[in-house]
């Protein structure tokens, strides 16, 4: 297994396992946003696929497992990244300008991964990690939206998602060595639409929310 | 209609590898729009060398863009920034009379500079040392139609080819990543029937070296391939690495 190891610790590795568990939390984001839509459905559609997420039972531990997994993955490689790119570099230039390459979303990848990860932490203890017996998945989610400062920092929040994903959805596809002139055009469209999916798609939704209920 | 232009030049001086090195302000007058960039600074040169001080170390060899020597940053473009254009064959007209231009060295760690603006590429030679060649035996040259190349293809592996190893991708590049270069050489023996029986190995240990030599990691910025003066596309960086997936996970090389 030694040359297991070392292919996925070389430079192209790393970032093979990058592309691999990000396209994986993009699929996740999908799901749950496919999840997230049957609130426009009512009360009634919600719960019912909070209870149906909770009967999978040992299925969901499986799937939460999977998903820590990637996690660590992903977030211990891309600051390791981070910092080996930033030490590739140790006298930086009086004056570096951009060529036409770099992207706002591109260049914030790292830091947008960070408020990723400290605001994944902060939605799993909001919403997941809490006791349900008193209320229903729908009444907590509403009562959380009814206050604007909600509102306004998850659709800030998601708008750090959605930067994420716009450079991060192409760029595991050339990683993976997927660029080849006929198909990259479609993901490089592919990659904006995702960024504004995710986005507009989560964003919105504590504001219906808030107004609808 | 050539006309002449004065510029202020903001430019690094570092007496050597151990020094500290900083920016000095010289001015360089009567420039004529018809030079080259490094005809620029020959003339800034003279000027120092009739001060008595000493004239500012930079790299050159062909002056026609094709050997790959030299290179410095100016206003934070590597070469400069006219796309597809290596320094030496930038012209002054693109600069506009009264500019003041920040001219530093290529920076990375693999990159030490040894004296002004002159650093050390020798890692970009240790990552074709590793595998950036062909094991041929000598003799007679082989029939040429027994190994049919298509004409598309040739041309994918020239445009690889066309890499003069002159490191502005490197030193463009937000995380100091040696991927273009390295995509480059990979692709262009890799795209040829002559680079197969060794592809796998010469993914494997370029790979290597190039992380040996202390580069930063690709983050897909493309910086490189919009600095690149021979205009590489990454779509070489895609292939190198489809060349190292297959080489570490199919192949039965190390
Ligand atoms: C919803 C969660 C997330 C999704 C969908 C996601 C997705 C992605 C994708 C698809 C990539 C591109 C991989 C490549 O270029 O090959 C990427 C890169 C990256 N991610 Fe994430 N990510 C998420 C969370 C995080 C978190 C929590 C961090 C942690 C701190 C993070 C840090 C990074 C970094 C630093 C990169 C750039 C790596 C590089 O190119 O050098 N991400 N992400
Ligand atoms: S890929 Fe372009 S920028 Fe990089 S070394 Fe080759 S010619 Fe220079
Ligand atoms: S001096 Fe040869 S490429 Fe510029």
């Amino acid at each position: 297994m030694n040359w297991f190891s070392a292919a996925l610790g070389s430079s192209v590795g790393k970032k093979l396992m990058m592309a691999l568990t990000g396209l994986a939390f993009i699929g996740f984001l999908a799901a749950h946003l496919a999840g997230n839509l049957t609130i426009y459905g009512g009360k009634a559609a919600f719960n019912g696929y909070a209870e149906k997420l909770q009967s999978l039972g040992p299925l969901l531990h499986l799937f939460r497992a999977g998903l820590i997994t990637f996690a660590l993955v992903h977030v211990l490689t891309g600051l390791y990244l981070f910092w080996l790119n930033r030490r590739a570099r140790p006298v930086g230039y009086r004056m570096h300008a951009t060529a036409g390459g770099r992207t706002l979303s591109s260049r914030t990848m790292p830091y947008t991964g960070i408020v990723i990860l400290v605001f994944v932490i902060f939605h799993l203890f909001h919403f997941t990690f809490v006791d349900k017996t008193a209320t229903t998945v729908f009444d907590m989610v509403a009562a959380a939206f009814n206050q604007p400062a909600y509102v306004l920092l998850y659709a800030a929040l998601m708008i750090v998602v959605g930067l994420h994903v716009r450079h991060g959805f192409w760029s595991a596809f050339q990683t993976l060595g997927v660029n080849h002139p006929k198909v990259m055009p479609t993901v490089s469209a592919a990659s904006i639409a995702a960024g504004a999916v995710v986005a507009l798609g989560f964003g919105l939704l504590p504001l219906v929310i808030a107004l609808r209920y | 209609m050539s006309k002449t232009i004065h510029l202020t030049l903001k430019i690094w001086r570092q007496n050597g590898p151990g020094d500290k090195g900083r920016f000095e302000t010289h001015p360089a007058k009567n420039i004529s729009t018809d030079m080259s960039f490094l005809e620029m600074l020959d003339v800034v040169n003279e000027q120092l060398t009739l001060e008595d001080k000493e004239p500012i170390a930079f790299e050159h060899d062909c002056r026609e863009g094709i050997c790959g020597t030299c290179g410095t940053m100016v206003n934070g473009r590597a070469h400069g920034q006219l796309k597809g254009t290596t320094l030496c064959q930038l012209h002054m007209r693109h600069f506009a009379d009264g500019d003041t231009l920040v001219i530093e060295p290529f920076r990375a760690r693999a990159y030490p500079v040894i004296k002004d603006l002159v650093v050390d590429r020798s890692a970009l030679d240790r990552v074709i040392q590793a595998g950036g060649y062909i094991s041929v035996n000598t003799g007679n040259a082989p029939e040429a139609n027994t190994l049919p190349v298509p004409q598309d293809r040739a041309e994918r592996a020239m445009d690889a080819a066309a890499c003069i190893g002159c490191g502005a991708c490197v030193a463009s590049c937000p995380n100091a990543s040696a991927m273009l270069f390295v995509s480059a050489k990979v692709s262009q023996l890799a795209l040829l029937p002559h680079g197969r029986p060794e592809a796998a190995r010469r993914a494997l240990s370029m790979v290597r070296a190039m992380d040996a030599c202390g580069f930063g990691n690709c983050s897909n910025h493309r910086e490189c391939e919009k600095t690149c003066p021979k205009e590489i596309s990454i779509v070489n960086i895609a292939r190198l690495n489809r060349e190292y997936f297959k080489a570490a996970f199919i192949s039965q090389e190390n």
